[in-house]
């Protein structure tokens, strides 16, 4: 009986029930989009944030301070002045076994960098010997390719990108091309401090928003032979794919050594950035490896910040939801008040008819709850491809939170109206008043 | 233990309900034996609704007792007058009330539903006791308005009811359905059913052993029909 009650007022209500069906759907959908989203976020921001720059700085164990000091702006005038010591450089034939970490897949990208004080259009320029884009044979068999192209890719060019084709061919920061006045095309010649001089050919100007727009890069040969340091490199710049960070990461970032041995394999076995860097220094000997913070705080802040803007959104939605079958659901008492109070006059208690009007409603919308995550799903995607350019792996556990959601969407939404079921009495509505 | 006024299925003691300033009902009294048949009468806002709310436990009296069948209904909460409604009292109206999107069967099962167990045959039975055991699949709209008051009929007597209340029964059927509602009516006295009618119609009062008339809500009349006292 109870079900011919509910399947007869919910195929005689049909549009107010497809209404309901609706408004949860459209909730759904766009909750469901969002969570997907936001348990993507993850990832999908880690991955964005590795193409705004390295996360990973390598540098020879030597030359920890003057790296750093470099780090902090030390190319004011033109950079500093090399060093003497082969144990401040990195070799650059070696480079190539960062791909052969344990983590070696989510070793993205990687260069290195070589700057040296030159004399260029009459004022002290830096320029900056890199891979633009090098072809990597490993011994493993796998083939690489991998640079500074890739690793600025914020980057407005001018012209077209470095090639590792074009020896003499240099991008020029957009400050220092306007303050000499050079175009794309242009040739200009170079003094390093030793004597030795190069033609340098202008292949783009770039603007990268920071302090590279008053420097010259160009490939690391040149740069090696102006310098007179053939097959040397100050620092590698490594972007990698990591992990969170957690207790254990930050115990093992202090001292491995504090670490047992399970946790050791743990840490190890897990691509915190951390352990990424403890990887590269075994792998190349006299090399320290700095996370750079900067990258790696904002991260975690960033991604907080979205997920909770995602949260508060979802909230809202689902509010708004609510609020809307709340007034269906009103809608749909207030026309039934006089089916209520003949049931209540044949004797249902106000507990019995709330129980049918609410399976009634609770289908509508499990109904739309469906539809709507069916269509959430390519919501997410859409916004996945069209925020992040890759889809979003919706993950299982969207499932239950929508599946609670609806239910609590539901019942608060249904609550005004059921009290109006409870308080009404039948004599108002049975004598046609 | 035997309670003397339990030789009243229904008595009613000086009740009064006011709404506001109106006063629905003012003082009355009245009592009514098992197996009488009454008819009450008035001009439209005379109380009469009023009071076959009170009768029917759909509503309180704002002072004055009520006793049915020897229980009295002074102070019970809505719950408590709910389950003695769904108990003894039958309720027919006037706009018959049928649910519409449930055959005339189904509505008969209702009634059952929310007093029991749902007993398809015998909710059968009860249609066709209204001669209207062809009609058991069909929804209301697809009923005359004297079809369908049978069908609110027998949803009111489904559970077997003490009392019988119907209000304006008939006050929206043609001579040929009254005709076929009030027989009805007197084949169920007939079995000892006792039966209260609110009407305006002086031939549907005249079925009556008994009227009362209400005038500003007070009985302004009580009297017993001559006609049936003489065929006693
Ligand atoms: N719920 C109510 N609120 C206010 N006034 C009411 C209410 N119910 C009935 N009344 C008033 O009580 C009086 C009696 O009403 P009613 O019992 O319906 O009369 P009848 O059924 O005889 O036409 C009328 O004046 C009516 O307006
Ligand atoms: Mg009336």
């Amino acid at each position: 009986m109870f079900l011919k009650m509910l399947l007869g007022a919910l195929a005689r209500q049909k549009r107010k029930h497809l209404m309901i069906a609706f408004t949860v759907g459209l909730g759904v959908s766009l909750a469901t989009a969002m969570l997907g989203v936001m348990f993507d976020v993850g990832d999908k921001v880690n991955q964005e944030l590795k193409s705004y720059g390295a996360n990973l700085n390598v540098i020879p164990k030597g030359a920890s301070m003057l790296g750093e000091m470099y780090q902090l702006g030390g190319d004011e005038g033109g950079g500093p002045a090399l060093s003497e010591l082969e144990s401040d450089f990195i070799r650059e034939d070696e480079l190539y076994k960062i791909k052969m970490i344990f983590w070696a897949y989510n070793i993205v990208d990687f260069a290195p960098f070589l700057t040296l004080g030159v004399e260029a259009g009459g004022r002290q320029v830096p320029l900056t010997g890199t891979w633009f884009d090098r072809h990597l044979s490993l011994p493993t068999g796998d083939e690489v390719d991998t640079g500074m192209t890739a690793m600025r890719s914020w980057w407005v060019l001018e012209g077209r990108p470095g090639d590792e084709a074009d020896p003499g061919g240099v991008l020029v920061g957009r400050e220092l091309a306007d303050a000499l006045g050079l175009a794309v095309g242009q040739t200009l010649e170079a003094r390093a401090p030793g004597g030795r001089a190069a033609t340098l050919r202008v292949r783009a100007v770039f603007e990268s928003g920071g302090d590279d727009d008053r420097g010259i890069f160009a490939p690391l040969p040149l740069v090696q032979d102006l310098a007179g340091r053939p097959g040397l490199v100050q620092r590698v710049e490594v972007s990698a794919l990591t992990t969170p960070e957690n207790e254990l990461a930050r115990r093992a970032a202090q001292n491995p050594g504090s670490l047992t041995r399970i946790e050791w394999d743990t840490w190890y076995c897990t691509a915190y950035i951390s352990s990424i860097a403890y990887q590269i220094e075994e792998i190349l000997p006299g090399v320290r490896v700095k996370p750079v913070l900067r990258v790696a705080q904002s991260e975690g802040a960033i991604l907080s910040k979205t997920q909770l803007m995602i949260i508060l959104l979802t909230l809202l939605t689902l509010l708004c939801s609510s609020l809307a079958i709340s007034n269906l659901v009103t809608a749909n008492i207030m026309e039934r008040s006089v089916e209520i109070g003949l049931l209540k006059a044949l004797g249902a208690t106000g507990l019995s008819i709330s129980l049918l009007v609410l399976s009634e409603i609770l289908l509508a919308a499990f109904g739309g709850g469906v539809a709507g995550y069916l269509v959430g799903l390519g919501l997410a995607q859409f916004i996945g491809l069209s925020v992040f350019g890759s889809t979003v792996a919706v993950k299982a556990v969207v499932i239950p939170i929508g599946a609670l959601m609806v239910l609590a969407v539901t019942l608060l939404g249904s609550l005004p109206a059921l009290r109006a079921l409870l308080g009404l009495r039948p004599t108002e509505v049975l004598h046609g008043r | 233990m035997l309670n003397p006024e339990a030789t009243f299925i229904l008595d009613i003691e000086d009740i009064s309900k006011i709404y506001g300033p109106i006063k629905a009902l003012q003082n009355v009294s009245l009592a009514v034996r098992p197996g009488e048949w009454l008819a009450i009468m008035g001009p439209s806002g005379s109380g009469k609704t009023t009071l076959m709310n009170i009768i029917g436990c759909l509503d309180s009296p704002s002072s004055g007792r009520v006793t049915l069948d020897g229980l009295s209904l002074d102070s019970l909460s809505s719950g408590e007058l709910t389950a003695i409604r769904r108990e003894s009292i039958g309720l027919i109206f006037q706009q018959f009330h049928l649910i519409s999107y449930l055959t005339a069967l189904e509505n008969v099962m209702v009634a059952q539903y929310y007093h029991s167990l749902v007993d398809e045959r015998e909710a059968l039975e009860a249609l066709e006791n209204v001669g209207l055991g062809d009609r058991a699949k069909h929804l209301p709209r697809q009923l005359s308005g004297g079809e369908q008051q049978r069908v609110c009929i027998a949803r009111a007597l489904i559970n077997h009811p003490k009392l019988l209340l119907a209000d304006e029964p008939t006050g929206n059927l043609d001579e040929t359905n009254e005709a076929l509602v009030m027989d009805i009516l007197r084949s169920l006295h007939r079995q000892g059913s006792t039966i209260i009618v609110v009407t305006h119609a002086p031939e549907v009062a005249a079925h009556a052993e008994r009227t009362v008339v209400l005038e500003h809500g007070r009985v302004a009349r009580d009297t017993r029909s001559p006609l049936l006292q003489a065929k006693a």
